[in-house]
């Protein structure tokens, strides 16, 4: 395929297409990524995550920045939520990120989350793909930013990066389960406003809790790290502990394990969207719009109707 | 096929006055688009650099300034430059007519004074980069 071929080749117009492809799926998207596939699995994916506000444009900037002042290549992914009514999507990620602006060893693409719930776009993965393939040595990925439950980037990451800020609630909201459990490493933003300090110190005490096993050196304990994002303050320290957890995770052996529960959640996707389409190919509208009468009238439940359908399928 | 229309909005040039440029990039994403916002004091390279990346299919710049015989020439360059003459570029902002003319000339595709309803951008973006 020639797109793929001029995007491995260094061809930023070429690999933004080949995105596009990918972003919109269809058959040649498919086919791009079978092609891009023995190219990828060289760059560390970094995840972004954190609640609206927290900084975590500014942040992938100037970690950005940091990156490329060690001679490192970077490939930049925004998530940003599309509209449940329209479709429609305002992309501003890249409002932050004006000084990375020139760079050829800098990438950076918006992408709406078109409907997905977990925080990144259901292409999100692939478009990850595609720039690792093109050999951006550290691929940084900003989720939507909705808050609690953004956990898919723990399954497409390496690492994670979990942004707070002082001042968003209390430390109970540190004590809920979700955001906490994934982190890698823990980071206080806008570390110049009142509050960092006690914010610090929720969290240190609920990942202390956490890692009750400490003395277990096989465990990874996520540090915490307070930053001013603006002027860079952190942002080195943010960047080793990035660079830790890739050698804890390569020494342990844990980003095989990674890699493979990756791989499988991934297929286990994929076959889930296959045989749906499969089964409503097979079924036909219409029977399935008379089952969902059925089951509006309460003549029969989702799991029953269910069942039947796929049953006449085996039948059949 | 889940294509849908990619605009990117950016101001050229020192002026600081966004407002509109906020205006219409809502009502483009209110019309079902993904609009993805730059945001102030962007180069015209800044601008190529940003359309290539997030391969758009139209750019929306807002100038106030007046320097726009200056930055407008200079984006549709730089895109020719960069292989992306295919990205439809439309002006909003405070620009003469003869000016309006000039800059149709070299390949703009809309130009927008104050006052212009939002219904009128999006429907005529719709219409230029769908063709329907």
């Amino acid at each position: 395929m020639e797109l793929v071929t001029a995007a491995l080749q260094g061809q930023r117009h070429a690999l933004a297409r080949l995105l596009s492809l990918i972003e919109n799926d269809g058959r040649e998207a498919r086919t791009a990524l079978s092609a891009l596939y023995p190219h990828t699995g060289h760059a560390h994916i970094v995840g972004v995550t954190g609640a609206p506000g927290t900084g975590k444009s500014t942040l992938v900037n100037a970690l950005a920045k940091e990156i490329r002042a060690q001679g490192k290549t970077v490939g930049i992914v925004a998530v940003d939520p599309s509209s449940p009514f329209t479709g429609g999507a305002l992309l501003g990620d890249r409002i932050r990120m004006s000084d990375l602006a020139g760079d050829p060893g800098i990438f950076i693409r918006s992408m709406a989350s078109r409907g997905s719930l977990g925080g990144l776009a259901r292409a999100t993965a692939d478009v990850i793909k595609a720039l690792d393939a093109a050999g951006f040595e550290i691929v940084l990925v900003e989720t939507v930013g909705a808050g609690q439950s953004e956990v898919e980037i723990a399954r497409t990451a390496h690492t994670t990066l979990v942004v707070e800020a002082p001042g968003l609630g209390d430390d109970v909201q540190a004590l809920k389960a979700g955001l906490m459990e994934i982190a890698d490493v823990l980071l206080v933003n806008k570390a110049d406003r009142p509050g960092a300090a006690k914010t610090a110190r929720a969290l240190e005490a609920v990942i202390h809790q956490h890692t009750a096993r400490r003395r277990d050196p096989h465990v990874w304990q996520p540090p915490i790290i307070q930053t001013i994002a603006l002027d860079g303050t952190g942002i080195p320290e943010v960047l080793n502990a990035i660079y830790q957890h890739r050698e804890h995770l390569l020494s342990t052996g844990m980003w095989e394990v990674q890699e493979r529960a990756r791989v499988e959640s991934e297929l286990l996707t994929v076959l889930r969207q296959e045989l749906l389409a499969r089964l409503q190919a097979q079924v036909g509208e219409e029977r399935i719009r008379a089952w969902v009468g059925r089951i509006a009238q309460r003549q029969v439940d989702v799991y029953t109707a269910a069942q039947a359908l796929l049953d006449k399928e085996s039948e059949g | 096929m889940d294509k849908r229309l990619r605009i990117l909005i950016a101001k050229p040039g020192l002026d600081g006055h966004d407002r509109g440029a906020k205006v219409i990039a809502r009502a483009l994403r209110d019309a079902g688009m993904e609009v993805i916002y730059a945001g102030l004091r962007q180069t015209p390279e800044m601008i190529v650099e940003a359309a290539l990346q997030e391969d758009v299919d139209g750019i929306g710049l807002s100038i106030l300034s007046g320097a726009h015989m200056t930055l407008v020439p200079r984006v549709l360059s730089g895109l020719r430059n960069a292989g992306l003459e295919h990205v439809k570029v439309f002006v909003g902002g405070i620009i003469p007519e003869e000016d309006a003319d000039t800059l149709k000339q070299l390949g703009v595709v809309g130009v927008f004074g104050p006052g212009t309803s939002t219904e009128t951008v999006t429907a005529f973006v719709r219409t230029q980069l769908t063709g329907s």
